[in-house]
């Protein structure tokens, strides 16, 4: 009971927050709001006793990405009103397909999610009780195991993304 | 109840004073130790050696005047100085401060809490710190605060990499990211990680002193270049936070040093039972000496070391710690897989 009442609260809040980053005009608090909503959802991921991604996710989203959007806020000129920026060439015929196609796609996991024998959206694997305190070392296990390939894969990506950041950098 | 909800609130509520405490009279130090330095007396007025000058300190920055530049946006104006100082506070909660004492019957542990993601919780919680800094100069609606702001944030932001680098490689030594299985660690292995990780010691001291915007990287309040810094435009309480919250860092960091490299509250070399009569010395004696010392420490070299040029600065966090402490990392690997 407890626990459902956190989580509507916090959904509340979490949705809350993005409606507010998307909606005010002030770009540099469309960016604080951004923040509040990372750390909700790190709430979020606590009370699903996922510490680890918890912490990471304000390690990596809160402090750091939406740092470097703050600088480019901060460094760009915004002075202008948002219609100003309005493109001739937006497609927003295509806009609205994307997005009815997004929502339809979000209807269907929510509808196959309370069909499905085994529901996803409630199924917690029974041989693996949460850890008190934290589940960094099965997390870590599990990533060098089962995971190894993907989560190599991921780690030359980024490798790929910061290099291609320095040799964009270093054109000038 | 008493375990779950009155003693962890006494904790909190004893540690946030001892902290506020602790802060404003390292501030007397400061000034104490540089006169020392340079041969002069230092404060000496109020009290007896000065010794009631932080009081005098915070009633005359209670009492004035609290300014606000016309064209500052006024909400995140008042934010920044709180989004600085309570990331400052809330780590401690992760810092434990002695082993578990008896107190009336009961045993209690001093610390707030043991999570089993400590260390990483402590890192995440100083990286929100850097939009106090950046929301401070960009609100203020002024030149120098905007160019400080985006200094002190590029700085921080730099230098958290090698310090968050070098912890990895104290994290693979101790095998746990819990701050107080790291002390545990270091109390099995009858040694404290200082001896075992020298260059990370040095790292995270060096990042340290720039993640708190210390001398010799006090860039971002270079007075004659930057006027005053990203609190320029900010007078009274406000400006008091911003202080609060840099010598509460500096605070955080020793305590840190002290929690990973030299062994929390364990006594002087562990290992030497000749040594086993000081012992008496409770732990958390041990743990305040040892991040005295560290604090005596960032004293003494803002009083010693001339300011960093900015770009030195950044070429000393890109190329000379990260990489280091890139090494230092993959030697910790193999050593720990081979020794």
């Amino acid at each position: 009971m407890a626990e459902a009442i956190t989580f509507y609260v916090l959904s509340a809040l979490i949705l809350g927050f993005g409606v507010l980053v998307v909606s005010t005009r002030n770009t540099v608090h469309c960016v604080l709001f951004l923040v509040a909503d990372f750390l909700f959802v790190a709430v979020l991921y606590v009370v699903l006793s996922a510490e680890f991604v918890a912490i990471i996710q304000i390690l990596v989203y809160a402090g750091g990405i939406v740092v470097l959007y703050l600088f480019v806020v901060m460094l760009v000129n915004l002075k202008r009103t948002p219609e100003a920026y309005f493109d001739p060439r937006r497609a927003w015929r295509l806009g609205l397909l994307v997005a009815g196609a997004v929502f339809v796609e979000l209807v269907a996991i929510v509808v196959y999610g309370i069909k499905s024998p085994v529901n996803p959206l409630r199924h917690v694997d029974a041989q693996a009780p949460p850890v008190e305190g934290g589940n960094v070392e099965q997390l870590g296990y599990l990533l060098y195991t089962n995971y190894l390939i993907p989560f190599e894969l991921v780690s030359m990506l980024l490798l790929v993304a910061m290099i291609g950041a320095i040799v964009l950098a270093k054109r000038e | 109840m008493v375990d779950t909800l009155i003693i962890p609130l006494l904790k909190i509520i004893i540690l946030l004073n001892a902290v506020l405490v602790a802060v404003t009279y390292m501030v007397l130090l400061e000034r104490k130790v540089i006169a020392w330095v340079q041969s002069r007396l230092g404060p000496m007025r109020v009290g007896p050696y000065g010794i009631l000058q932080p009081i005098a300190d915070a009633v005359k920055l209670m009492i004035k005047e609290d300014l606000r530049p016309a064209n500052a946006d006024k909400w995140v104006f008042t934010a920044a100085p709180i989004i600085t100082l309570v990331p400052a506070l809330v780590v401690f909660a992760v810092i434990p401060f002695g082993s578990d004492i008896n107190l009336f019957g009961r045993t209690i542990p001093l610390y707030i809490t043991d999570i089993n993601v400590g260390l990483l919780f402590l890192v995440s919680v100083t990286s929100i710190g850097v939009y106090g800094i950046i929301l401070a100069g960009w609100a203020s609606n002024s030149k120098y605060p905007l160019l400080a702001s985006l200094r002190a944030s590029a700085q921080l932001v730099s230098y958290e990499v090698a310090v968050t680098l070098t912890l990895v490689s104290l994290v693979l030594t101790a095998g746990t990211l819990s701050m107080v299985g790291i002390v545990r660690a270091q109390e099995e292995a009858q040694v404290w990680y200082m001896f075992v990780q020298p260059v990370a010691l040095v790292l995270f001291f060096i990042g340290g002193l720039a993640e708190t915007n210390r001398a010799p990287f006090d860039m971002p309040e270079a007075e004659q270049e930057l006027t005053g810094g990203f609190h320029t435009e900010y007078s009274g309480m406000r400006f008091a936070l911003f202080f609060l919250a840099e010598y509460a860092n500096m605070i955080v960091i020793s305590a840190v040093v002290t929690t990973l490299f030299v062994g929390g509250w364990l006594r002087p070399f562990p290992s030497w039972a000749a040594l086993g009569f000081l012992d008496i010395v409770p732990g958390w004696i041990w743990f305040l000496t040892k991040t005295f010392v560290f604090l005596y420490i960032f004293l003494w070299i803002r009083a010693t070391l001339p300011r960093y040029r900015y770009d030195q600065l950044m070429s000393l966090g890109w190329k000379v710690l990260i990489p280091i402490a890139m090494a230092n990392i993959i030697v910790t690997a193999i050593a720990k897989v081979f020794l």
